[in-house]
């Protein structure tokens, strides 16, 4: 049947009996222990972890969008912190319009709008005053800009270093368009202070464990989105654009649809995990969308396994526990902390955590085929720092 | 004080009006009239400080300065003291040091009194010998135009030699007699401000000329001398415009050009170039410091030490991670990014934790501060031309290095063509090791210029590194002329920019138009031509 094929293209019986354990225990069980527990309980799961969890569980779906093109493209990003921020706004924008007369001018318009002495509405907020309408905006709004930018970019031919700078650069620069009051979005508070979701008091212990688990389960469903992408015909050929772009075009694939495509749909993953992520924290700011936010959630995919998709959830949660532990522990040192891990990673650990857990068990062979670069030695040490090659300066990318 | 000198001053003192021409024979103080100032009634005083400024004793001016300035004491005895600056107590009479009987008290001044000694000091200071006192005089003048100076400087314009204090003087009068009753002298004021090099009357004129003034040909001729004065102004912004970009595309240049060699003859992208710049600040920091600390006589001249330790720090830094981490990466370009930007991480922790998360203050040295008067209204910062002229040598030791050397050879080499270079015996891997660290070295010295500029804190690295990105981007990777003519470019497109949009804005257009252009023209302005151009 097309059903089950599908199925098992995705995922072996035990690969669907992990899946469905781990969603069953994060999915279910936890939350159920958080409502149905009194909180003096050694086994509550408190509010607190429910939220932490949450913020974890968009991060890793930032890393899953991260991953499916750096991972399986070969495109690395430094500008999905954009994508995530203005999913993160289009919800938002809902939010502050669902505040209504609450707000502390008690005006129809959003506080800061007051504050700007503004009479109404500009056009670019009419609309957000619906939650489905705002949904559809958190996808569409990175899909139209990712895809306008990708289209562009990758009709150049514009790839490697060149790629990551100008992504870099175009969320520099939307970045400072975000700060500015006249923008119309808050400029540097940003949007926050949010009472309401759909009627729901975002205060309310229940909201909270539903958006939890909405997050949890858009999590396993982007999961299975990118996992039935990758392993398809388009996956592999996405792969052959990452291994060898000149070979994969010459033997007939117009390689610049397949890289769009995967493209646009990591923008609208990351603008959907953003809107999960801004009910949950209850703000929204310009300061998401900072470049340095794109490269640490680089590092997130890059520690739990480049090219796995499990990898990059495991390293999102990992990555982002430590920097929760040590930034109460000993918050001078997490930056050490952090940048050791990117040069260690790259230097000692190019199949990440998912490689490494995978020699200690004694599995390479096995593993799904991580990315090649020029001058890295590809044999089953994962372990093994890469030899200097003197045939090293080569320009193309890895 | 003998009558004979009493007659003798007053008679000298209306030979000076008569005549309106000061001996400046030295002639010695009246002591009437450091009596009459020292009595403190305010009419008293008026009338000395007028007899004292038509004395034309050396005296004079020194202590009228230090009458208005409230720094004239009187003793116990009446006698008149200058307290200087630094606490000396000068004698008004002879101008020598000398101590005062008893207890002394500032002479004081009410608004009749100040007014006069204003008077007498612009009439001294006008008619000073020294050219330079005119002119300042003349020009503060103009500046505040009292009624009291008006007509002084009415019967000294004429015989005023010096072209400038003359120039200053009439624009004084002109102001005046803008708003005079006579239409003659409202049109001859016109008339004069229209070949004035002042731009300060622009809103003064636009107002009168749109409808102010109600005589037509007063207007007309207002009309005329507005368009002279917006013309001026004009210039002044394109002269300012020039100037003020170039300086900003210096400071470009010189955060990029460390980037242009790393990336652009290594490919390899150091994330943490921009911590070579915050470093070299940082050196320049310390070394001002410890200057301060050690050797204040030097403290002077810290920024002659700053630049080669600057260098060797960084160029040391840059060594030693290129040993460490970057050798392992070549040929992964995306990896490197990834490291160097970890680097970068710990290098902005490491100066937190040392020097503190605060911006340090790094005072730019006596010799830099203040500004050259470039045009009338337009004064530009020495700390500025400084930097350019500074960037310009550094380009120059670039450009020795890499043409003059037989380092710079061996990296050009290296550059065009590893194997090769390998094979005719050129050691590939110390040589990645030396242009790494001039690369280095080179945001180090970028470092200590941006430490003039602005604030030094550990993020002053991040702020830059997008920029230089760009900038090595737009010049065409692997080009170092292209560098430094996307830096000026971009430094002045984006002062050009500013005035109209702000400050933002401009910053955020000239993104999009890069990202635009690189999208056009993706190997930048000179992309390099035949067989490395496919890389």
């Amino acid at each position: 049947m097309m059903m089950k094929s599908v199925l098992f293209q995705i995922h072996s019986t035990r690969g669907w009996i992990t899946l469905a354990a781990l969603g069953v225990v994060f999915g279910v069980v936890l939350p159920l222990l958080n409502q149905f527990l009194p909180e003096g309980s050694s086994l509550h799961f408190s509010d607190q972890y429910v939220l932490l969890l949450g913020k974890f569980a968009c991060f890793a779906m930032v890393a899953l969008a991260v991953d499916l093109v750096w991972g399986f493209a070969g495109i690395l990003s430094l500008g999905h912190s954009l994508f995530f921020a203005l999913g993160g706004y289009a919800m938002g924008m809902y939010l502050a319009r669902s505040i209504g007369k609450g707000g502390v001018y008690m005006s129809e318009l959003p506080d800061f709008m007051v504050f700007l002495d503004w009479k109404e509405l500009p056009w670019f907020w009419y609309g957000f005053d619906n939650l489905w309408f705002a949904l559809l905006m958190c996808m569409l709004v990175p899909g139209i800009l990712g895809g306008a930018f990708g289209y562009l970019a990758f009709r150049s031919r514009i790839k490697g270093v060149y790629f990551s700078i100008i992504t870099q650069a175009l969320t520099y620069a939307l970045m400072l368009l975000f700060f500015r009051n006249e923008t119309g979005f808050g400029g540097n508070n940003g949007l926050t202070d949010f009472k309401t979701i759909y009627g729901y008091p975002l205060r309310d212990s229940a909201t909270k464990v539903f958006l939890y688990v909405v997050t949890v389960a858009s999590l396993i469903l982007a999961y299975l989105s990118c996992r039935y992408l990758t392993t398809s015909k388009f996956g592999a050929v996405l792969m052959a654009v990452r291994d060898d772009e000149p070979k994969t075009r010459f033997s007939g694939y117009d390689t610049l649809n397949y890289k769009w495509f995967a493209w646009t749909f990591s923008a609208v993953l990351c603008g959907i995990a953003g809107a999960l992520y801004v009910p949950q924290v209850g703000i929204i700011n310009p300061s998401e969308m900072e470049p340095a936010n794109s490269i640490e959630a680089v590092i997130w995919v890059a520690i739990g396994g480049r090219g796995t998709l499990f990898g990059p959830i495991l390293g999102a949660i990992a990555v982002n526990g430590a920097k929760s532990i040590f930034t109460a522990v000993a918050p001078d040192i997490w930056l050490f902390f952090l940048g050791g891990l990117f040069v260690v990673v790259t230097l000692a650990l190019p199949k990440g955590l998912v490689g490494l857990g995978a020699l200690l068990l004694g599995r390479t062979k096995k593993l799904s085929p991580a990315p090649l670069a020029v001058g890295e030695v590809s044999e089953a040490s994962g372990l093994q720092a890469v030899e200097p090659t003197d045939s090293a300066p080569k320009a193309s990318e890895g | 004080m003998t009558s004979h000198h009493i007659v003798s001053s007053i008679l000298f003192a209306l030979c000076c009006l008569i005549c309106a021409e000061v001996s400046w024979a030295d002639e010695a103080v009246p002591q009437d009239a450091l009596e009459l100032i020292a009595s403190g009634d305010s009419q008293k005083v008026a009338e000395g400080a007028k007899l004292l400024s038509q004395s034309g004793a050396e005296a004079a001016l020194p202590v009228l300065t230090a009458l208005g300035a409230d720094k004239l004491l009187r003793d116990e005895s009446g006698q008149l003291f200058i307290s200087g600056e630094s606490g000396e107590v000068l004698s008004a009479s002879s101008l020598a040091p000398e101590k005062p009987a008893g207890k002394t008290q500032v002479v004081s001044l009410n608004n009749v009194s100040r007014r006069a000694v204003q008077e007498s000091l612009s009439f001294l200071r006008l008619r000073a010998r020294d050219v330079s006192v005119r002119r300042a005089a003349a020009r503060q003048l103009s500046e505040y135009p009292d009624g009291g100076s008006v007509a002084l400087v009415r019967s000294l314009v004429v015989k005023e030699t010096d072209e400038e204090t003359k120039e200053w003087m009439s624009l004084l009068l002109a102001k005046v007699d803008l708003s005079s009753d006579d239409k003659a002298k409202r049109l001859a004021a016109a008339h004069a401000i229209a070949d004035f090099k002042d731009i300060s009357l622009e809103s003064e004129l636009a107002a009168r000329a749109a409808g102010g003034e109600k005589d037509p040909e007063v207007r007309a001729a207002l009309k005329v001398a507005l368009q002279s004065v917006r013309g001026r102004i004009f210039w002044i912004n394109v002269v300012a415009n020039t100037v003020y970009g170039l300086s900003l595309g210096s400071v470009l240049v010189l955060a990029a050009l460390g980037l242009a060699i790393t990336f652009g003859l290594m490919r390899v992208i150091n994330m943490a170039h921009g911590e070579m710049l915050m470093l070299g600040a940082y050196s320049t920091f310390f070394v001002r410091e410890f200057l301060l600390q050690n050797a204040p006589g030097a403290a002077e001249w810290y920024l002659l030490a700053a630049v080669p330790f600057a260098f060797a720090t960084t160029f040391a830094m840059g060594v030693l991670l290129e040993r460490l981490v970057i050798r392992h990466l070549y040929g992964r370009p995306l990896e490197t990014l990834l490291a160097t930007w970890g680097l970068s991480l710990i290098l902005i922790q490491v100066v937190r934790v040392t020097f503190g998360a605060q911006n340090v203050t790094v005072a730019n040295p006596e010799w830099l501060s203040g500004g050259w008067e470039a045009m009338p209204a337009l004064v530009i910062p020495y700390s500025r031309i400084a930097v350019l002229v500074f960037t310009a040598l550094v380009v120059g030791f670039v450009w020795f290095i890499l043409r003059g050397t037989s380092v710079g050879l061996k990296v050009r080499a290296v550059t065009q063509n590893r194997q090769i270079a390998s094979s005719m015996g050129i050691p590939a891997q110390r040589i990645d090791m030396w242009t790494f660290g001039l690369g280095s070295g080179l945001a180090g010295l970028g470092g200590v210029a941006l430490s003039q500029l602005g604030n030094v804190g550990p993020e002053l690295g991040q702020q830059h590194i997008i920029d230089s990105f760009m900038v090595v981007v737009l010049g065409g990777v692997g080009n170092i002329l292209g560098t430094i003519s996307a830096g000026v470019g971009l430094g002045i497109a984006n002062k050009v920019l500013e005035p109209s949009v702000g400050a933002v804005l401009a910053k955020i257009l000239l993104l999009a138009l890069l990202i635009a252009f690189i999208q056009w023209r993706p190997q930048g302005l000179f992309a390099l031509k035949g067989r490395a151009a496919e890389n």
